[in-house]
């Protein structure tokens, strides 16, 4: 039992599953009683004057008081340093929700469209989903979601992680997390996309890793995996008379141990090599120019679907 | 109208603004900024009336009281299109600045009129003609992407109605332009002799912020929204992925209008709140400089945080880290201006006629919308908040609660100056009771089913948000039956009310030393300022 817990306010939020959701509602309870203290001050000194300068006769006179530098000063300064720390408090958090840790149990592409989500594991698993079929995730192990959309704009959001990311077409977005205990977790859809916005609700369910071991290799649906997929296209779309796997140098940059490395670019910028920006070096490569090769590569914009692409991706990461 | 002329007891002739000329053509082709602030009156009133029943039928449907589900999904989006679409286009935005706005600041510059009176009326039938192919979307191909018209939903997934409710937004926009053009050249060039700038009300520092704020931003809003009508007549590809567009710069450009306007909503607001504290508690505002510079303030870093919008839409962590900052700071003007206000009561003599109770809900009120904002701006928490009731509650505090209780207080507050008469104070006191009663009882509970997750725009909802969702429609009928009772208790005081004196409340600004209500031209002899605007010595 902690000091938050004090705070009935807190009694509000959903259960607690993982532990980023009890740095966030020990924030929150901050929140509230600072919230609470400022109230008080504000509204209660408001009353406080209400009643003792009420007027009680017609000839009455007011105090003629312009300002007091003092006080302003104070009434700035104050809140200025409070806001100040409550926005490093959030920040910190911010930042252990979007960076996912370096051991992920699992990792899945999660497509949303109106108005289901769609989930594929690394080895091929895939599911279509209306509300029947959970997520099945690790407990005690993070996840890594890759979303994207085949349509509008769709947020991803669990209540009891105290996460959310939108899904956007044309573009991959990531999100994380590590529910502590085994259980069914909601889902919903935060960003309006329709008709069914309020309907587009699935269920993660997080079980213990062995269980989920043992499912996750159980007879699947596909016959390949993503990646095998992908080793396919990279072969049919003639990648590799411009690609070498195994480090050497040819016309572009080699794909070994291109997952995650830092990139340096021609304009003399630099990222990290992450999923959006092998997706975008795959549509246009154009956009991004390695520093030292040729801008020579075509554009696969309108030839590869997204799931060639996320194929294309997991083959990538695979060279390592 | 009484007929012109006739001796008062003043002893000046009864010839006033409301009966210079009489019948609808001259009321229509005007050039008064008194008449034009009365029409925009009518009008937006008639507009919040057909908001206000969206909204309703937005809460009945939610309350779940039969079996049957009162609206189908689709039709409850487009109710929930309208309704906000109505209020923060068509009410909230023009209320204060285009019809208090334009009835007082003349006035209290000593003005004659507006710098540009012709262009004052193009601008009101400029709001009309928008507001007209605005509803005519709501007729004949309805729209549902909620007032926000994210990409792509309504480029590539939804009718051709977004084109006609977009093109009536944007021609609004130019009013909004024109208007704050027009009050701009007027603070700087027809201010009475002696009025420097350091002798404005404070109504006037507010209009003079936000009209800076509706040059500068409304152009953004008009291209994003040409931008939306181009994508979907001729396919140019700028937000829909399919033809190699962005959908979160569309976010991008929406918010740097968006943002900027909330804060169209609340300046005036602020504005019409430093004068009701400082008239009611008869004792000079404290901190003159202090409020003026930071509605300045205000409106100079609302430019800079539009990305608090888009926490979790994919931008950089950076970038919401940086919004996140910038936010904060927006917090601090604000706060100032709150201090400021309770400062003015100490040591002041209060009274508590309707408009003073109206400011003093407006305190309460934003306090709880302005407080909840910082959990808003602080990154980690928004993660779990963005697009819950959390935010629903928090921008009805601020932009119902705020702007709205607001503009009641203003009208109760110069009413005796527009029609020369009085309004019941007692309608204006239950009218008061009934909106906040039923204001906190409508939206508190919001922000407890945000923190238990329910996300807004839904038609639909777990069964354990049920209650509180209940608890939010009884509130709703509170607070419609409070503008009911408000409705009646100014229609009485047109009709029936008591003459007004020149001054009833005693208050200092110009406005007040005019008879009520005023002469075609304001004043009969120009008047010279000697001395700050609420020096109640
Ligand atoms: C009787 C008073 C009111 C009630 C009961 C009410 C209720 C509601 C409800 C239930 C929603 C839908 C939330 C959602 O599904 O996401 C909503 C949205 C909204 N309301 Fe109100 N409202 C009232 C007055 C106002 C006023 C005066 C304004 C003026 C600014 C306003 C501005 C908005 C806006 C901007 C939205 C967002 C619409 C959207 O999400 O697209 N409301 N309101
Ligand atoms: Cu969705």
């Amino acid at each position: 039992m902690s000091w938050s817990s004090l705070i009935p306010a807190t009694s509000f939020m959903p259960i607690q599953a993982t532990e980023i959701a009890k740095e966030v509602d020990l924030l929150y309870a901050f929140l509230i009683i600072a919230s609470l203290v400022s109230f008080v001050i504000l509204i209660g000194g408001m009353t406080w004057f209400l009643i003792k300068f009420k007027r009680t006769s017609v000839d009455q006179k007011s105090a003629y008081i312009t300002h007091n530098n003092f006080a302003e000063f104070l009434w700035s300064f104050i809140p200025l340093v409070i806001m100040m720390g409550i926005f490093y408090w959030g920040m910190v958090i911010f930042e252990k929700l979007r960076t996912p840790p370096e051991d992920i149990a699992a990792e899945i592409h999660v497509t949303a469209e109106q108005w289901a989500w769609t989930y594929r594991y690394a080895n091929g698993k895939e599911f279509y989903s209306s509300a029947n079929d959970p997520m099945i995730v690790p407990a005690g192990k993070a996840t890594k979601l890759i979303l994207t959309s085949k349509d509008v704009i769709h947020s991803f959001y669990v209540p009891a992680f105290r996460t959310k990311q939108d899904a956007v077409p044309g573009k991959l977005t990531q999100l994380w997390f590590e529910p502590k205990q085994p259980g069914e977790y909601i889902v919903f859809c935060t960003e309006y996309c329709g008709t069914k916005h309020s309907g587009m609700m699935i269920k993660i369910k997080a079980i213990p890793p062995e269980e989920y071991a043992a499912w996750y290799h159980a007879e699947k649906k596909g016959a390949d995996t993503p990646a095998d997929l992908g080793k396919t296209l990279f072969a049919q779309k003639a990648c590799a008379s411009c690609h070498s796997i195994d480090g050497s140098r040819i016309v572009g940059p080699t794909m070994k141990g291109l997952f995650g490395s830092n990139r340096k670019f021609a304009d003399g910028s630099q990222a990290k090599a992450d999923e959006n920006y092998l997706r975008e070096s795959i549509l246009v490569s154009s956009a991004k120019i390695v520093e030292g090769y040729p801008p020579a590569m075509p554009v696969f914009q309108g030839q590869l679907s997204d799931e060639d692409v996320a194929n294309l991706i997991e083959y990538i990461k695979s060279i390592k | 109208m009484s007929s012109a002329h006739t001796k008062t007891e003043h002893g000046h002739t009864d010839h006033n603004y409301l009966n210079h000329g009489s019948g609808i053509w001259s009321w229509m082709t005007t050039l008064d900024h008194k008449r034009i602030g009365l029409m925009y009156f009518a009008t937006v009133a008639t507009l919040f009336l057909i908001g206000g029943f969206f909204a309703l039928g937005i809460r009945l449907h939610l309350a779940k009281f039969g079996a049957e589900p009162l609206l189908s999904p689709d039709t409850y989006n487009k109710f929930m299109t309208f309704h906000g679409a109505i209020m923060v286009f068509m009410v909230i935005i023009p209320g204060i600045p285009a019809f208090l706005g334009n009835f007082v600041l003349p006035i209290q510059l000593g003005a004659k009129d507006v710098a540009f009176p012709r262009l004052n009326l193009a601008s009101y039938y400029i709001f009309i003609a928008g507001a007209l192919i605005a509803a005519s979307s709501m007729i004949f191909n309805q729209v549902d992407t909620g007032w926000t018209f994210y990409t792509p939903y309504s480029t590539a997934k939804t009718s051709n109605g977004v084109i006609l409710l977009v093109l009536g937004a944007f021609t609004m926009g130019f009013s909004s332009i024109l208007t704050g053009l027009n009050f701009i050249v007027t603070t700087h060039k027809l201010r009475a002799p002696g009025m420097t700038m350091d002798r404005i009300p404070l109504m006037i520092w507010a209009l003079y912020s936000t009209s800076i704020i509706q040059i500068l931003a409304t152009p953004i809003l008009a291209i994003t929204l040409l931008l939306i009508g181009a994508e979907k007549t001729l396919g140019v590809g700028i937000f829909d992925p399919d033809l190699g567009g962005d959908p979160v710069l569309f976010q991008h450009f929406f918010w740097f209008y968006s943002h900027p306007a909330v804060y169209i909503m609340i300046l005036p607001a602020m504005g019409v709140i430093s004068e009701l504290i400082t008239a009611f508690s008869k004792k000079t505002i404290f901190g003159y400089r202090a409020i003026a510079y930071s509605s300045v303030a205000i409106a100079a870093v609302s430019f800079l945080v539009w990305g608090h919008h888009m926490f979790v839409s994919g931008q950089s962590t950076i970038a919401g880290i940086v919004f996140s900052i910038i936010t904060m700071f927006v917090g601090v003007p604000t706060a100032i201006k709150l201090f400021n206000w309770i400062s003015t009561m100490y040591r002041g003599t209060v009274t508590f006629e309707a408009p003073m109770l109206f400011a003093l809900g407006f305190m309460f009120l934003f306090t709880i919308g302005g407080l909840t904002g910082v959990f808003l701006a602080s990154t980690g928490m928004d993660v779990h908040f963005h697009d819950t009731y959390f935010v629903v509650a928090h921008f009805h505090y601020v932009m119902v609660g705020g702007t709205l209780m607001a503009l009641m207080g203003g009208i109760f507050y110069w009413f005796p100056k527009m029609f020369g008469k009085m309004t019941s104070d007692l309608g204006g006191r239950i009218s008061w009771v009934l909106i906040f009663t039923g204001f906190n009882v409508t939206f508190f509970p919001q922000f407890v089913l945000g923190a238990m997750g329910m996300p807004r725009r839904y038609f639909d909802y777990l069964p354990e948000y049920t209650n509180l969702n209940q608890i939010s429609t009884v509130g709703s009928w509170l607070i419609g039956l409070g503008f009911l009772v408000g409705l009646i208790t100014i229609i009485h005081g047109i009709l029936k009310g008591e003459k007004a004196s020149d001054n009833p409340w005693g208050a200092k600004t110009l406005e007040w030393q005019t008879s009520s209500p005023p002469p075609h031209e304001n004043f009969t002899t120009t008047p010279t300022v000697t001395a700050g605007p609420y020096d109640f010595r």
